[in-house]
């Protein structure tokens, strides 16, 4: 999984990390496991997305958190900033 | 000599803290903390001297809580902040951002309550760490609102969480837009109290709920006394009886009677003050006639004061939001607003001469006064 710098403070400035599961929910509770508090700044009480945050996985948007994964997927989460 | 004032400063893009000496004649910066983040609320626990919680929100990252134990110094984010119970069709509500922090009472250790955005209600018991939703409201009353006027631009908030200081079970809170509730049971079951304020945004004549109170005050030392600035006015209450009264009636005509900040004085319950807006044709919300002023009333609202002393003669075209006034309890009373514009004044003789003491913040969301480190 790659980790853009908003996150950073929860993975000690770790870029790319590995988490398992055989979805992106399950890979995003895995990697919640290791940093607590990193999947609710992702995902809301309802499981969406948030609204600013943008998950690829091989490149191509996940539109939402039950997509499948294989071995060796690789998930890039993206804070999707605007305004100022 | 006074132990000092801490202001805790919620902005747009971050939080500061500004340390006062003991005749708030200097003040110390402390911050950015979380710069970028909104900060829509700091208040120090004043049961455990020290201890602030925050809440925050970054655009991208969602709604928070952090709390620190050392005046702000360092920040632990909550293991659980305020989020909505899961519905089984994922279509429930998700908190936007935490608006409004309350401590619980002296013999209440670790209770704490926020109000979010959209309206919720949450009760936290260790501290701020873990925060559970409070069903009876989130569920029992806010679902009914929806319908009386829709959605809201910016949203609809939960804020004034306030606790009678003799019961911890006898509360009142603000939804706006939705009106004022009360609850005698810690909670358990609310009713509305809006009787007697204006609502001339809801066709309906008299309406129950739908109101727009914009900042509630219960007085510490007299709790049956209440004031409210709301979007159609100022209002005092005093209970057991159920009808607001509109002292805002009071206001020269010239200035009207709408805005966002009410603040009482801590040891007198007819003294309170509030910062008028422009809430005329398109509803600027701004000085009016960009010349701002504070109005003080000292006879529970029969009559009203301009104080103007220091600040802009014109050309002041600011707004004061509900959060961004607050007196620090000092004597004599020390009163302080903040400004959309970045700016926080301040009063050191109770609103009669005023003096800016922070320049060049980003937009000022929230001003809270709290005793200094001893």
């Amino acid at each position: 999984m790659l980790v853009p710098p908003p996150l950073h403070s929860y993975t000690g400035g770790v870029t790319r990390v590995e988490a398992e599961g055989a979805t992106l929910a399950e890979v995003l509770s895995d990697l919640d496991r290791r940093f607590p508090g990193i999947r609710f700044r992702m995902i809301d009480e309802q499981d969406r997305v948030r609204p600013h945050i943008r998950l690829f996985v091989n490149a191509a948007l996940a539109p939402a958190i039950d997509r499948p994964l294989g071995a060796g997927d690789e998930v890039q989460i993206i804070c999707a900033l605007s305004g100022g | 000599m006074s132990e000092g004032v801490i202001l805790l400063v919620g902005t747009r893009k971050g939080a500061f803290l500004y340390h006062g000496d003991g005749g708030r004649r200097s003040w110390r910066v402390e911050g950015p903390h979380h710069l970028g983040a909104e900060i829509h609320h700091m208040v120090m626990d004043p049961r455990e001297r020290g201890t602030i919680l925050m809440a925050a929100k970054t655009g991208h990252l969602g709604p928070t809580v952090f709390r620190s134990t050392d005046y702000g110094r360092t920040w632990k984010e909550a293991g659980k902040p305020p989020a909505f119970r899961k519905t089984s069709s994922g279509d429930g509500p998700a908190v936007d951002h935490t608006f409004w922090l309350t401590p619980g009472l002296s013999a209440q250790k670790g209770v704490w309550w926020a109000g979010t955005s959209p309206p919720g209600l949450f009760r936290s018991e260790d501290g701020g760490d873990t925060w559970t939703g409070i069903e009876s409201f989130n569920e029992g009353i806010v679902p009914g609102l929806k319908e009386v006027i829709g959605p809201i631009p910016g949203g609809a908030i939960v804020h004034s969480i306030l606790i009678d200081p003799r019961d911890a079970k006898r509360m009142y809170l603000g939804i706006s837009t939705g009106g004022i509730f009360t609850t005698g049971d810690g909670g358990a079951s609310w009713k509305p109290l809006n009787n007697g304020v204006a609502a001339d945004f809801i066709p309906t004549p008299d309406p129950e709920v739908g109101h727009d109170p914009h900042c509630i005050v219960v007085h510490p030392k007299n709790p049956d006394r209440l004031y409210h600035q709301n979007h159609c006015g100022i209002y005092r209450l005093d209970r057991p009886s159920e009808r607001w009264e509109r002292i805002g009636k009071n206001m020269p005509k010239l200035i009207g009677d709408i805005g966002f900040p009410m603040v009482v004085h801590p040891r007198d319950p007819d003294t309170a003050w509030v910062f008028p807006m422009d809430g005329t044709t398109v509803w600027p919300r701004t000085s009016i006639d960009g010349k701002p002023a504070a109005y003080r009333t000292r006879d529970a609202g029969l009559t009203w004061q301009r104080q103007d002393g220091g600040l802009p003669r014109e050309q002041g075209w600011f707004t004061v939001l509900r959060q961004g006034m607050t007196a620090d309890g000092l004597d004599p009373l020390g009163l302080y607003f903040g400004t959309t514009g970045g700016e926080i004044w301040m009063s050191a003789d109770e609103g009669e001469s005023w003096r800016p003491i922070v320049s060049h913040l980003p937009q000022i969301f929230s001003v809270v006064a709290a005793p200094g480190a001893s």
